[in-house]
């Protein structure tokens, strides 16, 4: 019975981190401007296109990877400077459809450079490698993944809870209008979450990628919401609460993917279900009984802003 | 159309507006008569009737009610769904559902029964998810519709309900607008209706959600979205007409979801993505949030543009030698984006605010409305 669980555990926790790594870029932006950036699952999928193309010029990793980071994070930077910040004062309605739009152009865009087709993904040395423990053969991305989202958690809480801009974040996610007229640059602090955001997506797609080998436009869209989903689960504006709702997830889904091979195997059922279809499905159906149920998440601070 | 005015009587704006509509049709008409069936122009009248009928109930949520929903293809991919397996004749199901043994459906409804029976479907899909959903605000009401609609798509493909839904394989063979056209015993076309008839049907559908709109109830919805807590106040009971106006238009999104599936002649539960909700959110804002007629016209326009007219710009160009640079496939998508994007910045109005056709006729001074921005 673990036998046949563990592979799936296992890829459930990595997933999770990667998706982690995204929904902290939702739940931050979240916290400061509540807004829900549509565009950052494919400021992700860029992420990963800036790769392919970056490693296939010739660079080497040690030079294309620090690269690609800086790519995402500029990109992260570039849309919050031309699509959200002329719409500050704005009903919320139109900058949540300028971020539609931003997911809309940023797809476009890929389509039109890659032409549509997979773009398949370079290999990293080491991290695609493959390692054996216990019952699971795996690449070591998937053992690395939950380390490096961890330990990259704790390095965003100490920014934030132990910097002058971590703080300025923290106060001008209290309150906006207050914490400008405290004398802090609320452009400079929007600014910084979006990069740091970005910088995320950046290393999450990294990760992500080099697991799924292949990149395409639309490859941003579902992990994109997924994170979304996890962010929301944690209760949004929580980061912890982000991290812990990803790796639920990530693991549910990858349980309900090998969920007739477990049934099968432990003798429950007598044939598949082909319950695998419904692993995209558990996610939004855990959203919607989130939102009806608790809708501030399981960390979310109390507010009736939500509902 | 409008209740700026409140006499009984149609205005001299009103009756110019139904000539203007009137004269539409009898040129759709007679270019349908003369001209060969296939000009792309009656590919981009169908398709815009399809989504301007898809289009404006978007708008009847997020424009005069204040709901933003992005199920609009979760809805549509219903409609098109019943439409088709109550549609397909009995004799082409078993060559259909060849791996179900033809299916478990085994009635075949008219065309326009099962069409009003997709937005009847729709619309109770609509009632019950908008039972746990309509209580969120905004953005979240907006995500969790979204994630309705790829559940609805996840479900539509399981391989266990297959004999209803045809698994993840197509539909198809069910009647289309190319059976609308009037033929003769021997089998030719003697009146072509194919592209009348999808806008006569989305035109009646627009028409009574125009009526819905100007009644009372209508105007109930504008009060709930200008502030729910007067409207509660004067009486207005959110959670039912929110819960009526969702089933609304869900069910004339059904609809559209029928005629969608008419218009492509095969339906896949995996072609109805968000993106196709994206798009039809584009088209209600490019025509302006809370406006009708915006809704069509950008409708036309949107497909005119996608299907027809920047088509160029998918294909390489010579001048001379000078090859056009940039052009190439996927070129005319990122030239929309970038539309889409200045409309969505600078033009927040879109093409006609929350002005509606009889209101171009009007003086400027009862211009009064245009001033009012998008509420959230």
């Amino acid at each position: 019975m673990w036998n046949t669980v563990f592979p799936y555990l296992l890829s459930g926790i990595s997933v999770g981190g990667q998706y982690a790594l995204i929904a902290i870029g939702y739940t931050m932006v979240y916290g400061i401007l509540r807004l829900i950036n549509f565009a950052h699952g494919d400021v992700f999928m860029v992420a990963g296109i800036l790769m392919v193309y970056i490693s296939a010029s010739g660079l080497p990793l040690f030079i294309s990877i620090p690269l690609v980071l800086l790519l995402t994070s500029l990109l992260g930077y570039l849309i919050e400077r031309i699509a959200y910040k002329p719409l500050r004062q704005a009903p919320r309605m139109s900058v949540m459809i300028s971020a539609i739009g931003v997911s809309y152009t940023l797809q476009n865009l890929v389509l039109y450079i890659t032409g549509g087709l997979n773009q398949l993904y370079p290999t990293i040395p080491w991290i695609s490698g493959s390692v054996t423990i216990g019952s699971a053969t795996t690449k070591v991305v998937t053992v690395f993944t939950p380390f490096l989202t961890i330990a990259l958690v704790v390095g965003l809480v100490q920014l934030i809870n132990h910097t002058k801009i971590g703080m300025a974040m923290r106060a001008v996610s209290k309150d906006f209008e207050t914490s400008q007229l405290m004398g802090i640059n609320i452009n400079r602090v929007i600014s910084v979450t979006f990069v740091i955001g970005s910088f995320l997506a950046g290393v999450g797609s990294l990760l992500y990628f080099s697991n799924y080998t292949t990149v395409i436009q639309t490859s941003g869209a579902m992990p994109g919401l997924k994170a979304f989903v996890a962010a929301v689960f944690g209760g949004i504006g929580s980061i912890p609460g982000a991290v812990i709702g990803a790796f639920i997830i990530g693991i549910a889904e990858n349980i309900i993917k090998g969920l007739d091979i477990i049934l099968f195997r432990a003798g429950l059922i007598a044939k598949p279900l082909g319950l695998a279809t419904f692993s995209d499905a558990f996610t939004f159906a855990l959203l919607i009984i989130i939102l009806a149920v608790k809708p501030t998440g399981l960390f979310g601070e109390k507010t009736t802003d939500k509902v | 159309m409008s209740n700026t005015t409140q006499k009984k009587t149609l205005s001299k704006e009103q009756i110019l507006s139904a000539v203007i509509v009137l004269v539409f049709y009898v040129a759709v008409f007679i270019a349908e008569q003369t001209i060969p069936s296939t000009s792309m122009l009656f590919t981009v009248l169908k398709k815009g009737a399809t989504y301007a009928l898809v289009a404006v109930s978007m708008n009847l949520l997020n424009g005069f009610t204040g709901i933003f929903s992005l199920g609009q293809a979760g809805f549509m991919l219903i409609g098109a769904y019943v439409y088709a397996i109550f549609t397909i004749p009995l004799a082409q199901r078993a060559s259909v559902y060849q791996y179900y043994n033809g299916g478990i459906v085994q009635t075949t409804l008219p065309v326009f029964i099962a069409m009003i029976l997709a937005g009847l479907v729709a619309a109770f899909f609509a009632f019950l998810i908008g039972l746990p959903v309509l209580r969120l605000k905004s953005d979240y009401l907006a995500v969790a519709t979204l994630g309705f609609a790829e559940i609805i798509r996840a479900v539509f493909q399981w391989d266990k309900i297959g004999p209803l839904t045809n698994g993840s394989n197509m539909l198809r063979l069910f009647p289309t607008f190319n059976d609308f056209n009037i033929r003769n015993a021997s089998g030719e076309v003697t009146i072509y209706l194919s592209t009348l008839v999808p806008l006569l049907i989305s035109g009646v559908c627009i028409a009574l959600i125009v009526l819905l709109i100007n009644s009372t109830f209508g105007r109930a919805l504008r009060a709930i979205k200008d502030d729910e807590i007067a409207a509660e106040a004067m009486g207005i009971r959110l959670s039912s007409h929110k819960q009526l106006a969702f089933c609304i238009s869900s069910f004339f999104t059904g609809v559209g979801g029928a005629m969608l599936a008419m218009y492509q002649t095969t339906v896949q539960a995996k072609s109805f993505t968000t993106a196709m909700t994206y798009e039809i959110l584009l088209i209600v804002v490019i025509g302006g949030i809370g406006s009708v007629t915006g809704s069509c016209i950008s409708s036309f326009l949107f497909v005119a543009c996608s299907e027809w007219w920047l088509r160029f710009l998918d294909q390489k160009h010579m001048i001379g030698n000078f090859e056009v640079p940039l052009l190439r496939n996927g070129f005319r998508l990122v030239v929309f984006s970038v539309i889409i994007m200045i409309v969505v910045l600078f033009f927040r109005q879109g093409i006609m605010g929350t002005r509606e056709l009889p209101d171009l006729f009007r003086k400027r001074p009862t211009d009064r409305k245009k001033g009012r921005g998008i509420k959230a």
